[in-house]
């Protein structure tokens, strides 16, 4: 397939980016999103031109590395999968194709296509783990846990940390991934023990790093690769609500 | 680049949603009384303006409603401006892919409700309070005759139709913002949620047509 890509080019943080555009031919249906990518840098290479810069490592859909915001949409136009997933058979031959970097104030250019996303590592250290005492191994058995609330945590677990969330916001919040991030051990024995403190510093470190303010969009929950619930949202609004009453 | 914020960003959102489900309440006492000036007998409804501009109970109320309407408007700015502030390189092609249809323009209604409520609070309310208004006697006593104001303003087409605009804005405003409150303070369950979505869409369709009913029915009744 034939296709024009215009392409957010920015040689650096400081620097002022723009669009270029880009012809393309020859892709072939079957190839990732991705794939074209390369085709495209090889030929840019050849030509003695700057490649494009853009992230990813895993390319099977685990690593949250990849980003791309296409034709308006984080990822893509196909629901619950990462750019890296994403296959030029959702394109139309002779499609123009536009491509950007998230943006969010938080998540700054780095190059081209590339930004720097760890304002969502920022949030997981403020507290986003467990606290473990060593000692002897516990018995995984001897805590009970309801199967429903496994079932939760897992699917919150599945958060791959990519920020499309952020990306697709009209606010540039992050709330659906602290949520999840929240989520994933308050719904749990283990993570419990911390979960007030652990609402109140994500959420201060969230606001802090200046995302902005859920309005309960949703666009989200559409976005998010992993198919996150809003639900998870509502559970942090309601534990925060929860930690600031008790004190 | 931190900028501790005095307030945090849900507990905000947890003022914006009490004071909006708060503001909705309102509006429901102020339809039923508004309803009251399509009776034949207008005295039922100068009766009931004139309870409402002298109790004590209300007169309370009144001081924690304008409050309410501050808080929900100033909070509500914060918000926005903070929002327009965390994207300040915007995208070439805006995303589209929110659920809650109005979610993306409650700024833009809240605007319009705002100048609607400027124009409506001096056209009556301020107007009950330091102008001139007729006189009517019910037993005997005097009352302001607020049904002749509604009446008479509802007789000019621009009037009628703005007001009809005006509550057709706040039907999506509220569209949005009363089910949207329960996910700010953190209610959402899939057996609840489905019932709260539904009553979102009955009371903005309920608040707005019923206002509107009233000036259609003077405009063309008349
Ligand atoms: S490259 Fe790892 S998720 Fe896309």
């Amino acid at each position: 397939m034939d296709l024009t890509l215009k392409i957010w080019r920015q040689a650096g943080p400081t620097v002022k980016g723009k669009f270029e555009q880009y012809s393309i031919s020859g892709i072939s249906t079957d190839s990732s999103f991705l794939e074209m990518m390369d085709v495209l840098n090889e030929e840019l290479i050849g030509k003695g031109e700057e490649p494009v810069a853009f992230d990813h490592d895993c390319r099977e859909g685990i690593c949250g590395m990849c980003s791309l915001y296409i034709n308006g949409r984080p990822h893509g136009p196909d629901g619950g999968i990462t750019t890296c997933q994403l296959h030029m058979r959702k394109f139309k031959d002779g499609e123009t194709i536009t491509i950007e970097p998230w943006r969010a104030k938080p998540f700054p250019v780095i190059k081209d296509l590339i930004i720097d996303r760890s304002a969502l590592d920022a949030i997981i250290q403020s507290g986003g783990y467990i606290s473990v005492n060593t000692g002897g191994v516990p018995d995984a058995n001897a805590i009970p846990i309801a199967r429903e609330d496994a079932e939760l945590a897992m699917d919150a677990a599945a958060c791959i940390g990519c920020g499309a969330c952020v990306a697709a916001c009209k606010n540039a919040s992050a709330m659906l991934f602290v949520s999840a991030k929240v989520s994933q051990f308050a719904l749990l024995p283990q993570g419990k023990t911390e979960a007030k403190d652990r609402v109140r510093t994500m959420v201060a470190k969230m606001d802090e790093l200046g995302f902005g303010n859920c309005t309960n969009t949703y666009a989200c929950e559409v976005e998010c690769p992993k198919e996150i619930k809003v639900t998870n949202i509502a559970r942090m609004n309601r534990h925060f609500l929860g930690a600031k009453v008790s004190g | 680049m931190g900028n501790k914020r005095f307030q945090s960003s849900l507990t905000k959102k947890f003022v914006m949603a009490f004071m909006g489900l708060f503001l909705i309440t309102f509006l429901f006492v102020h339809l039923g009384i508004n309803l009251l000036v399509l009776l034949p007998d207008k005295d039922y409804f100068n009766l009931a303006a004139h309870f409402m501009s002298t109790n004590p109970v209300i007169k309370v109320f009144e001081v924690v409603l304008f409050g309410g309407f501050i808080i929900h408007i100033i909070y509500g700015l914060i918000l926005q401006i903070q929002n327009w502030m965390a994207r300040p390189d915007r995208y070439k092609i805006e995303g589209w892919s929110h659920k809650s249809p109005f979610s993306k323009f409650m700024i833009h209604t809240a605007a319009i409700i705002f100048i609607f409520l400027a124009i409506h609070l001096g056209d009556f309310y301020f107007r009950a309070k330091f102008g001139a208004i007729g006189d009517v006697l019910i037993n005997g006593e005097h009352y302001h005759d607020m049904a002749a104001l509604v009446m008479a303003k509802f007789l000019s087409l621009g009037y009628v139709v703005g007001y009809i605009l005006a509550f057709v804005i706040l039907g999506f405003h509220l569209h949005h913002g009363f089910q949207s409150a329960f996910q700010s303070i953190g209610l959402n369950s899939k057996t609840y949620t489905p019932f709260i979505n539904g009553l979102s869409t009955i009371i903005s369709i309920i608040l707005s047509l019923g206002f509107i009913v009233i000036p259609l029915v003077i405009y063309f009744g008349s």
